[in-house]
């Protein structure tokens, strides 16, 4: 068995969700190849060279890769992935938007963030919100996956030494093209990879009052994140929401301050390994999947904590 | 220009469902269903499309059971033209359901396709994708924009690190994402003339096309309980335990 890991990149660093990716691949087991698409990404093929683990990086460097377009990323993807036993990448925006392409021009279904590996064709993934684990089985000659990161601890980024070959094969389909984009900027640890999360919900009543939590964030490290109430109200971007259909995330410790805890919510974070809740609402959900509960006003609580530790 | 639109019939999105006994799936017998979330907000923007002069027609369509027709009825009801569904009893994957929307999309050249970027039960958000791919199309998904000048589509798409704009030549694939709009409620006078608006019926053999699948769901179990929590008194507690019991901080 042969498995083809695409690179989670931004054109200049390699994304730590690629180390989980290939800790997956390395459970299915066999030889692990990493394919880094892009323009000028020298440093991200270097890098992935670097992983444990990696037996060879194919490099695909061209303008028709850049911003890794679906409709041009797609077709060389499912042209290399046909010599492979599974093809995987991250359940990443740039891994959804990609893979079900890649699945589609092969003919194979695919499996959408798996969290565990139970055998090379087997694998478990949570549905409903992340209320129901089904175990699911592929017959399908190339296997294609997304990875939920979380369910899986990142290999080692250092330690490999693994032979870089360039790809010459360019696909072009000339049916889109990239405008332009907007990235949040935060000095934060990376909300996905962090150990504590502190987030905050409609409680927090205005986004200014989001910076009692960025005090508290910043004093233990944490990144932040936000329900979907607070992120409609506008308090904070939408790239903060951890969810259901936001990030995902299973830090060490999760703080979650005036949120009431919908399933839409709880489905992004209930794997975290411990979990504060601090809501004056004593009957609201998130007390329920709490192991440490405060009832009381987040207005006096959070400054509190943030002098404590 | 034709806007077509894919929904989908799923569970109640308030529902808390429970998995079956026997592990084969989760209990959808007497569950509310509903129009999944997301289809419901790609609905809301071909209308808008619509309602702005940019499509002339809304088509939408839905592969499922024979009850799928309700949530048919509700597009219908938000302003759709006519509806298609595709009628199919068994749970079908996303690709076998791309590759019945490719069939529709042969039969009725739409210029827009238009689908959610997720059904809230399989949580697969694949279906677009599959689309886009088995049309040759390309694919907008996540949006959070969409503006159609000329032979062009602007998708503004949700990426991780923010916001991502791409321009794509028409005919395209977009899937929704949530803040691409706020749906509109379905009123009286509405879903009243919606009940007389065009319905057709087709079956995947009539449209030629396997739904055969690579995968298979061996079981479904409910997903390992938090054990309870506790609840402190005070700040001063809190951090205590986090210090000392939990040691996570």
């Amino acid at each position: 068995m042969t498995i083809l890991v695409i690179a989670e990149h931004d054109g200049k660093v390699l994304a730590p969700a690629t180390l989980n990716t290939v800790a997956a691949a390395a459970k299915i087991g066999g030889d692990i190849n990493v394919l880094v698409a892009g323009q000028s990404i020298g440093a991200v093929a270097e890098a992935a060279a670097k992983i444990a683990g990696v037996a060879k990086v194919l490099v695909a460097d061209n303008a028709a890769y850049a911003h890794q377009l679906p409709e041009n990323v797609a077709p060389l993807v499912a042209a290399l992935g046909q010599d492979y036993s599974h093809i995987l990448a991250a359940a990443t925006s740039n891994g959804k938007n990609i893979l079900p392409r890649v699945a589609a021009q092969l003919d194979v279904d695919q499996i959408s963030e798996i969290i565990s590996v139970v055998s090379a064709a087997t694998f478990t993934r949570p549905i409903y919100a992340g209320n129901a684990i089904a175990t699911v089985q592929s017959t399908a000659p190339v296997k294609v996956i997304t990875v939920r990161a979380t369910g899986f601890d990142p290999v080692a980024a250092e330690g490999g030494s693994a032979a870089v070959e360039a790809v010459a094969a360019v696909h072009d389909a000339g049916t889109s093209s990239f405008v332009g984009e907007e990235l949040a900027k935060s000095d934060r640890p990376e909300l996905t990879a962090a150990k504590v999360v502190v987030s905050g919900g409609r409680g927090m009543q205005n986004g200014d009052n989001f910076k009692h939590l960025y005090a508290l964030a910043d004093k233990l490290g944490a990144a932040v994140g936000a329900s979907r109430a607070a992120v409609d109200a506008g308090f904070v971007p939408n790239d903060m929401q951890v969810g259901q259909t936001g990030k995902i995330v299973a830090p060490q410790l999760y703080i979650a301050v005036g949120i009431s805890g919908a399933i839409q919510h709880l489905a992004g974070m209930k794997d975290s390994k411990v979990i504060v809740a601090i809501n004056k609402d004593e009957e609201a959900p998130i007390f329920q999947v709490a192991d440490y509960g405060l009832v009381a006003d987040l207005f006096e609580a959070v400054p509190e904590l943030e002098k404590l530790v | 220009m034709k806007v077509l639109v894919a929904v989908k019939r799923v569970v109640d999105y308030n529902v808390k469902v429970r998995v079956k006994a026997d592990n084969s799936g989760v209990d959808l017998a007497n569950v509310k269903m509903s129009m999944n979330p997301f289809c419901e907000i790609a609905v809301e923007e071909a209308v808008r499309l619509k309602e702005k002069g940019v499509a002339t027609e809304v088509v939408v369509v839905s592969i499922g059971p024979t009850t799928a027709q309700e949530q048919l009825r509700t597009a219908l009801a938000l302003g759709a033209d006519r509806a298609i569904l595709v009628e199919s009893a068994e749970d079908l994957t996303s690709l076998a359901v791309a590759k019945l929307l490719k069939a529709v999309v042969d039969k009725e050249q739409p210029q827009l396709v238009i689908l959610g970027k997720q059904a809230i039960d399989s949580d697969n958000n694949q279906t677009g994708q599959m689309l886009a791919a088995l049309t040759g199309y390309g694919q907008g998904t996540f949006a959070s924009k969409v503006e159609v000048s000329g032979d062009k589509v602007a998708v503004t798409r949700e990426i991780d690190g923010g916001a991502q704009t791409v321009s794509l030549s028409l005919p395209a694939i977009v899937t929704t994402d949530l803040r691409l709009n706020e749906p509109r409620y379905a009123s009286l006078p509405n879903i009243m003339k919606a009940k007389k608006k065009p319905l057709e019926v087709l079956t995947p053999d009539a449209l030629g096309v396997s739904t055969a699948s690579t995968n298979k769901t061996v079981k479904v179990e409910a997903p390992a309980a938090r054990s309870a929590g506790i609840k402190v008194k005070s700040v001063a507690e809190l951090v205590e335990k986090l210090k000392n019991e939990a040691k996570v901080i």
